[in-house]
């Protein structure tokens, strides 16, 4: 016998590679992992207690009668169920994942790191305030940048996400009006047709009216159907836009509408979810708004977490800052700060509490370290590399898909579904791109362009990584101008084909429940 | 810049490809006052990881860790063990740094362990259907509250006097807002049947606790009973998750809404945020939830898989008829919740919950014992309230010199309800005898 000099031969060209059913369900590295009400039992645990010592239990009778029957894992187990699991999920360390509106860009592991330092992860939000004063110094820090990022007097750090901001902010209007007297009258909030969802249903949460207003040819407020929505203005409360707006566009006439809103009685709300584009460029302060929510989970990279937790501190106007919600933190003359928990003394106009404690602090310690990294300079850089890296995708895709306003755009390039033969529909285009090994974009939003793609590469893509991406995305474009029948199959290559949502909600299954054994025959 | 991977040549060629002249160009749209030349007054320019580690870390050591000493603070949020595994769990990049599950066939790693949340969190509650998670028990309160208006048409919901005010303030703020009526019953320290005296046909909910804030177990079946006898629903409010394994769960007691805070599985304190806000119903109410629902179907070639459902109740279809305009909500605090959940398993629940109540009985006892004390909660699981002879606020500040953490006063939380001698503090599985024992002797010391 002689050794094999040359390595283990390959696959024979006579074999063919197609659809091989395997006996365990995996394919290869993606493991088939069931559910862990499958794979475990009540007995079984992944953690080691003490014995209970068997005190007589003081509950007075309020025990509970039926055990969880709830599985638990051994520790191998556990990991490798989780591992397999997260296997079948695309992410943002794997490549580009360019959702429109949502800044999926680089999460820093340093601010993992901090935020598990003893010091910041396993404080108390109830502690003796001695106790945590570096917390509350970070908390006064991370305010500091925020105010002076947006040149706005006042912040509201508590809001846990960004629909939980624009809550806090129009509630902070909702309270002015109180104290103006005109809560009753001033009902009517505008709402342009693009924003997104939690705007018109913030201002439903809030008591209002939701007004909508038209878009333009470009993309941006119409300002003839501002203006005649303002005619009558007695019952005006408010305005609330995003900006850069949901089509990637920065507004124009931000400064008029400002004015407009103002002189018919109204407050500015901005919804800052694409603040990104211009942290470190524009001040969001001087362009006349009164209260803006900030995403620490979009802008300063907080991770996403598969749908959270997020962070939506709310910078306030000089008009709305006193109505601001508790808690908030001061410095007192002897240097200490302390928290303002109580709706009294400089709280006493404050619109109340809008959770338990201060606020998303494993957040704020991630966001002020990523702020901290960057400075001035790299925030301003990163804001123009995004704004770069969308025109770049703009201008290499827009021969082959259709750009629904001229110019250049912001941190997102926006196409509608125009170039597509019949038949072929957006969602066709975002499972071909599965495909390719990318996260679609964002698609059928915003709602005023039809079809709409939405695309955010944020600026933590390299060129190459973008050229692979417009490669990608071109050929599926042509496909798809062409009518390839193909694409309304796709995804063909990931973990799962397409799946059937309508089912899914027509008789919902929304938990594991024991499957039910047939009884046996009973014979005739 | 280590975070940027553009090069100097990449800009410029993109700048060329684009056809514009530089990035000032895309700004074009901006009004001529607004724009910042330069970079924004005021602020230090970026530094390396080194650097930063060192400023944060100076801030971290002014805060004392709650594994530093004795710690014996609750109230809302608890000192656990949280497994190792777990941490490295939720740090997996596909977990950590993937979005809400919007294409179902490239996340089903998340959309699983969604519907294993949900599944583990309707058995814990014993209640028939669980949501995906809001962002913290006290939001979630809230929504309870407005979701039961919605399902009665009603206009009145009723707080127990031992309901947690963080979560009636939050509460109380979001009815207002909607000119739902909120009545507030008098704080008391075993008062929560005081709910059943209260309701009437105008009335939508009854919202109870059990743990409550002074650590109170009450078996709110009577309140149930009253409840739906005018028509109106139950709201079954819990701060400390690890009860469950122990005490009678909202299903038992008749619930039609289970709502808490699922903290103290898998997560860690970090100073009150992230948590993770956990809302269970009947199947009746389900199509009145808010937030999001994970739930079972199909794929192309009939193999089964997850994907997010029943959405026209949500903000991004129904806009401003949205049952709640929440969007994001508290994913990987779900992740971290089920996979310590996952670990624990049942029977480990249940053991860990009467760890954490036979170091409650045993603090209970040795506090006691010293002259003065008087334990005022009749029934806990493992947290209750104590009276000093003295004000809390100063004997928690000479037990902070003794190096213990003694609990919170209960005025910061009442404040103005005349409770200046009593003190609010818990015990958990990480609490030791030694612990216990130095908190009596330094409580002795004191008063």
């Amino acid at each position: 016998m002689t050794m094999n000099t040359q390595g283990r031969p390959t696959t024979p060209e006579s074999v063919s590679m197609s659809s091989i059913e395997t006996v365990s369900g995996s394919r290869g590295l993606l493991q088939a992992e069931g559910l862990i009400f499958e794979i475990g039992t009540p007995e079984t645990t992944g953690v080691d207690l003490p014995a209970p010592k068997g005190t007589k239990n003081r509950l007075g009778g309020v025990a509970r009668k039926q055990p969880t029957g709830l599985p638990g894992l051994s520790e191998p187990q556990a990991v490798r169920h989780y591992m397999r699991l997260s296997q079948k999920n695309y992410a943002i360390d794997l490549g580009l994942f360019p959702l429109g509106s949502c800044t999926m860009k680089h999460n820093p592991r340093l601010n993992e790191k901090i935020a598990r330092l003893p010091g910041f992860g396993d404080i108390h939000p109830l502690q003796p305030q001695a106790t945590v004063q570096g917390a509350l110094e970070l908390i006064d820090e991370l305010a500091t940048w925020l105010k002076t990022l947006t040149n706005m007097p006042a912040v509201a750090m508590s809001p846990k996400a960004g629909a939980h901001g624009e809550f806090c902010g129009m509630m902070t209007i909702r309270q002015a009006l109180i104290a103006r007297g005109e809560v009753e009258t001033r009902k009517r909030v505008l709402v342009p047709e693009s924003a997104h969802g939690t705007n018109p249903a913030t201002a439903v949460q809030c008591g209002f009216i939701v007004d909508e207003i038209k878009a333009n040819k470009r993309g941006r407020v119409d300002m003839e159907d501002l203006k005649a929505k303002l005619e009558k203005s007695d019952d005006i409360a408010g305005i609330m836009l995003t900006n850069p707006n949901t089509c990637g566009l920065f507004e124009t006439d931000i400064k008029e509408i400002a004015d407009l809103i103002h002189e018919a009685g109204g407050y500015f709300y901005c919804d800052g979810a694409n603040f990104n584009a211009i942290v470190g460029r524009v001040r969001p302060g001087d362009l006349g708004i009164d209260a803006m929510h900030i995403n620490l989970h979009k802008t300063f990279s907080t991770p996403h977490g598969g749908g959270g937790p997020g962070s939506g501190p709310t910078v306030l106007s000089e008009a709305l800052a006193p109505y601001a919600p508790v808690p908030f933190v001061v410095k007192d003359a002897d240097g200490m700060f302390r928290l303002v928990e109580d709706i009294e003394g400089v709280a006493s106009e404050s619109f109340g509490r809008m959770a338990a404690f201060h606020g998303q602090m494993g957040m704020f310690v991630r966001a002020l370290t990523y702020i901290l990294s960057h400075g001035a300079d790299g925030l301003k850089q990163a804001s123009e590399d995004a704004v770069l890296n969308a025109n770049y995708v703009q201008a290499r895709l827009k021969s082959v898909m259709t750009a629904p306003f001229d110019g250049y755009c912001m941190h997102e390039a926006l196409f509608s579904d125009a170039f597509t033969a019949e038949g072929i529909e957006t969602i066709d285009i975002a499972k071909a791109l599965i495909d390719e090994g990318y996260h679609p974009m964002t698609m059928y939003f915003p709602l005023v362009v039809h079809g709409a793609m939405l695309i955010e590469p944020t600026e933590s893509e390299s060129k190459a990584e973008l050229d692979r991406f417009c490669d990608a995305l071109e050929s599926i474009a042509r496909r798809a101008a062409q009518g390839d029948e193909a694409l309304k199959g796709a995804p063909y290559l990931a973990p799962m084909r397409r799946l059937d949502e309508t089912k899914a909600a027509r008789k919902p299954v929304l938990k594991w429940e024991e499957p039910v054994v047939a009884p046996p025959v009973a014979a005739e | 810049m280590r975070y940027l991977p553009l090069t100097a040549d990449d800009r410029a060629d993109m700048l060329k490809t684009i056809g514009a002249k530089s990035v000032d160009d895309f700004y074009a749209d901006v009004p001529e006052s607004a724009r910042l030349h330069g970079t924004v007054d005021g602020l230090p320019n970026h530094q390396g990881e080194l650097a930063v580690e060192r400023h944060m870390s100076k801030l971290a050591a002014k805060n004392r860790a709650a594994s530093s000493g004795p710690f014996f603070v609750g109230a809302g949020a608890y000192k656990h063990h949280v497994p190792a595994s777990v941490d490295m769990i939720i740090q997996r990049s596909e977990f950590l740094t993937t979005y809400t599950p919007y294409q179902p066939e490239i996340a089903q790693g998340t959309l699983q362990t969604l519907f294993e949340f949900q599944t583990q969190v309707a058995a814990l509650t014993a209640m028939d259907v669980a949501n995906a998670s809001m962002y913290d028990g006290s939001t979630a309160c809230a929504e309870a509250a407005v979701m039961a208006t919605r399902a009665t048409r009603r206009k009145k919901v009723i707080l127990s006097g031992g309901l947690h005010p963080h979560y009636a303030a939050a509460t109380k703020m979001l009815c207002e807002a909607q000119g739902i009526e909120v009545v507030q019953l008098e704080h008391a320290i075993d008062g929560e049947l005081a709910l059943a005296d209260a309701v009437d046909d105008q009335t939508a909910c009854l919202i109870g606790q059990s743990p409550n804030t002074f650590g109170t177990v009450t078996d709110l079946s009577p309140v149930a009973e009253a409840a739906h006898g005018k028509g109106a629903l139950l709201v079954s409010v819990f701060t400390e998750a690890v009860s469950l394994g122990l005490v009678t769960p909202p299903g038992e007691m008749g619930a039609d809404i289970a709502v808490g805070e699922g903290q103290s599985i898998g997560n860690g304190l970090n100073f009150g945020g992230p948590y993770v806000g956990l809302f269970a119903c009947t199947q009746k109410l389900v199509r009145q939830m808010p937030g999001r629902l994970c739930g079972e179907t199909t794929d192309a070639d009939g193999k089964r898989g997850f994907v997010l459902t029943l959405s026209t109740r949500e903000q991004h279809i129904r806009r401003d008829k949205a049952t709640s305009n929440i969007c994001t909500n508290s994913g990987l605090c779900t992740l971290a919740f089920t996979a310590h959940m996952t670990l624990l398993g049942g029977k480990g629940l249940e053991q860990l919950a009467v760890l954490n109540h036979e170091a409650a009985c045993d603090l209970a006892d040795a506090l006691a014992a010293v002259p003065g004390v008087e334990i005022l909660t009749p029934r806990f699981f493992n947290e209750f309230a104590f009276r000093t002879p003295m004000n809390a606020e100063a004997v928690l500040a000479m037990l902070d010199e003794a190096g213990i953490v003694g609990g919170v006063r209960a005025s910061r939380l009442f404040p103005g309800d005349h409770m200046g001698d009593v003190i609010l503090c818990a015990a958990t599985e990480c609490t030791t005898q030694e612990d216990i024992a130095a908190y009596a002797a330094a409580l002795k010391e004191i008063i």
